[in-house]
């Protein structure tokens, strides 16, 4: 494995305590045939690599967005920070505790402050039971309210705060639409007092208008509760309007880190800018844009160096063979052999 | 000039064991040869209905009610299977969401693309070859000639919807169908096969229509766009002036609803209360009025037609004010502020 992106403690001493960790963080998949088949084919072991050293800081009240196209691991860190998915190393802390390393209680206590939306409201509820009961598992399961009444009522204030009426309770979530699952959903993964919520592509399933419903919810949820959410998405104009800070994964590595306004108004990796460029936008209507080329590699053989360069317009010789060095340019940490040093702050026009 | 395509008061029923559903109601409209006509709408709006009424494909039990579908001078929608299916490829390409799924995982590709090229037109085996490899490098694909022997599954997802736009193009088509084309598609590969698409439909001076949910996709390909709602026309006008200067409540909700890379961040959504009705529980009068700020008596009991809105036409009773009951003016002023351009004057003080 390589040991790129050496650490990134240089986060600036803020009145944001960080709330979430990652460190070095890697998860590889075995995608190798059994092992009959490998000996009398004659076949090696096939790796994909998923995560490849990965480090984020989240801290307390902020929207951290990770953006990529398929394949580049986006939820497979999702699920190695909610807890579901073992990494093969590195560490993930949450308000200081380790979640891979804690056992018993300790674990369990800060479990409960984690929570996680998904993207498929149609496949993240139970059809056979009622809204009430969904609502109320994470209540029964962490122990929170024993009496029944007043877990019923604690059901009803949550359904209120997501926008659904407390009489919902009783339905079936076939009874309702994307955009209302979406805020059931919303409401199952508040009943256990989270701090930290990850919102898994949140709003691809829905529909424009319903959209915007629920991304406003999340913003004002947010600030009510005062949440802070890991918020991962493929739609850059989404990101836009939700994050704080935003990551940009290729093939398993973060290429750039930065501050949401930085990002979009100053994109330093070519393969962010390629991204930026790509976006159809209502906002773009009339204007010719130069198409990228080429797809995104596959992530079982991807490129050696840096993973971008086959694709990259400024490609240079050693881009081929050497990983690049994380490099911070302003508030942003970018992973390109041309801000090497230092020296290039606009290594092309803007 | 005649219009490639015109679609007059189409109504598709959907009969069920609770009634009959109307997916499509009273809807009528035109593709100009040459022309890209995107049509947008949430799910259930009745988009993929429409492309499919076109191309004599709905699902049974849908049938086309009433109305009428012209290619050319030819009318389409009453032909039998038989005929329906010489227009189909040969005068209609089609090209649709998934590209894995409209390929033949066990054919090769050029297998394919010749069957298409010889059921279509009469030439030697090899002359289709020869066309089939012409139309990969068309397409973009490089080493068009080895990759004819290749399988579907040796292609990636690009690549893949690259030669499904080649087997749409293989017959020379007046108009293609594109149902969702980059959907399934990552952000950089979809701005790669709009402009394939945009570009040899312009040098063939083929029409198109473009079905996606994506407002981006529409704004940057579509020369006219229609907006659907619940099966209804709700605007069709010029990509700009939708995009701009929205004249139906609907569509300008949907366009302050659409988070842009050029709006500013910090601002919240605009946001259309509730959601879109399933088919069986439209309601009565115009589609959209629980749902509208601006909805006023006559929105509640009658169905509004299609109206002249600035620059677009819109089926909205805002539009028109020459005939029928007025809405309260404290509503048209409220419109007017809007950027809803209306027919009549508002009032004394409508400024």
């Amino acid at each position: 494995m390589n040991n790129q992106a050496a650490s990134m403690q240089a986060v600036p001493a803020e009145a944001n305590a960080p709330l979430v960790e990652v460190r070095e963080l890697h998860r590889v998949f075995d995608l190798s045939k059994r092992w009959l088949n490998r000996v009398l084919e004659g076949s090696g072991k096939v790796v994909l690599t998923a995560v490849d050293g990965v480090d984020m800081t989240i801290r307390r009240g902020e929207t951290y967005a990770l953006v990529g196209e398929s394949g580049s691991g986006k939820s497979t860190i999702a699920k190695m920070v909610v807890g579901l998915l073992p990494p093969t190393s590195g560490t993930v802390h949450i308000n200081g505790v380790d979640i891979w390393g804690e056992r018993g209680a300790r674990q369990r206590q800060m479990r409960r402050k984690i929570q996680m939306i998904f993207q498929d409201p149609f496949a993240s509820l139970n059809p056979r039971w009622r809204v009430g009961s969904i609502v109320a598992e994470p209540i029964k399961a962490f122990g929170l309210i024993a009496d029944a009444h007043d877990r019923q009522a604690r059901v009803g204030e949550l359904l209120s705060l997501v926008g659904l009426d407390p009489l919902d309770a009783g339905k079936f979530p076939h009874e309702f639409s994307g955009g209302q699952r979406q805020r059931i959903a919303i409401a199952r993964a508040l009943a256990s007092e989270p701090e930290f919520i990850v919102c898994d592509e949140p709003t691809s399933a829905l529909d424009v208008s319903v959209q915007a419903q629920v991304l406003n919810l999340l913003r004002d949820l947010q600030e009510r509760l005062g949440l802070t959410y890991l918020f991962i998405s493929h739609n850059l104009a989404v990101v836009r309007h939700m994050a704080t800070r935003v990551g940009v994964l290729y093939l398993g590595r973060l290429v750039e880190e930065a501050p949401s306004r930085e990002l979009f108004s100053e994109p330093k990796h070519p393969y962010t800018r390629m991204l930026l460029d790509a976006v159809p936008d209502i906002g773009m209507e009339g204007v010719e844009r130069e198409p990228i080329a080429g797809e995104i590699p596959n992530p079982v053989n991807p490129p050696p160096g840096c993973h971008f360069n086959p694709r990259c317009p400024h490609v240079m010789e050693h881009c081929r063979t050497t990983v690049p060095p994380l490099c911070e340019v302003n508030q942003a940490n970018v992973l390109c052999h041309l801000y090497e040093g230092g020296a290039l702050a606009r290594p092309y026009g803007i | 000039m005649n219009p490639t395509l015109s679609v007059k008061n189409l109504r598709v029923e959907i009969p069920t064991r609770r009634g009959v559903l109307t997916a499509i109601d009273d809807l009528s409209f035109d593709i100009a040869p040459g022309e890209v006509l995107g049509v947008v709408g949430e799910s259930g709006a009745g988009k993929s209905i429409t492309g499919s009424a076109i191309i004599g494909l709905l699902d049974p039990p849908g049938r086309i009610a009433s109305g009428e579908i012209r290619l050319g001078k030819e009318r389409i929608d009453n032909l039998p299977p038989s005929a329906m299916r010489r227009i189909r490829g040969n005068r209609i390409g089609m090209i649709f969401q998934d590209p894995l799924t409209s390929l033949n995982p066990l054919y090769r590709i050029g297998e394919q693309l010749t069957e298409t090229i010889l059921t279509h037109e009469r030439m030697s085996a090899k002359a289709a070859w020869e066309k089939a490899e012409r139309l990969l490098i068309e397409v973009g694909i490089p080493a068009a000639g080895t990759r004819l022997s290749s399988y579907p599954h040796q292609f990636s997802g690009g690549m893949r919807q690259r030669v499904v736009i080649a087997l749409a193009l293989a017959a020379d088509p007046e108009l293609v169908i594109a149902d969702e084309p980059t959907t399934a598609l990552d952000v950089s590969v979809q701005a790669q096969i709009i402009s394939l698409l945009k570009r040899l439909c312009k040098d063939r001076g083929t029409s198109v229509m473009l079905i996606t949910h994506d407002m981006g996709v529409i704004a940057e390909t579509a020369d006219r766009v229609c907006v659907l709602y619940a099966g209804r026309l709700a605007e069709i006008g010029a990509v700009r002036d939708v995009v701009k200067h929205a004249q139906h409540p609907y569509s300008l909700g949907l366009m302050a609803a659409i988070p842009s890379l050029s709006g500013n961040p910090d601002e919240k959504l605009e946001q259309i209360p509730g959601s879109m009705p399933r088919l069986g529980a439209i309601p009565e009068g115009c589609a959209f009025n629980p749902r509208c700020t601006y909805a006023f008596e006559r929105c509640r009991m009658e169905r509004p037609a299609v109206y002249p809105a600035g620059a677009s036409r819109a089926s909205c009773f805002l539009h028109d004010l020459a005939g029928g009951q007025m809405p309260p003016t404290e509503t048209l002023r409220r419109a007017e502020a809007d950027g809803i351009l209306l027919t009549a004057p508002a009032g004394e003080g409508g400024r």
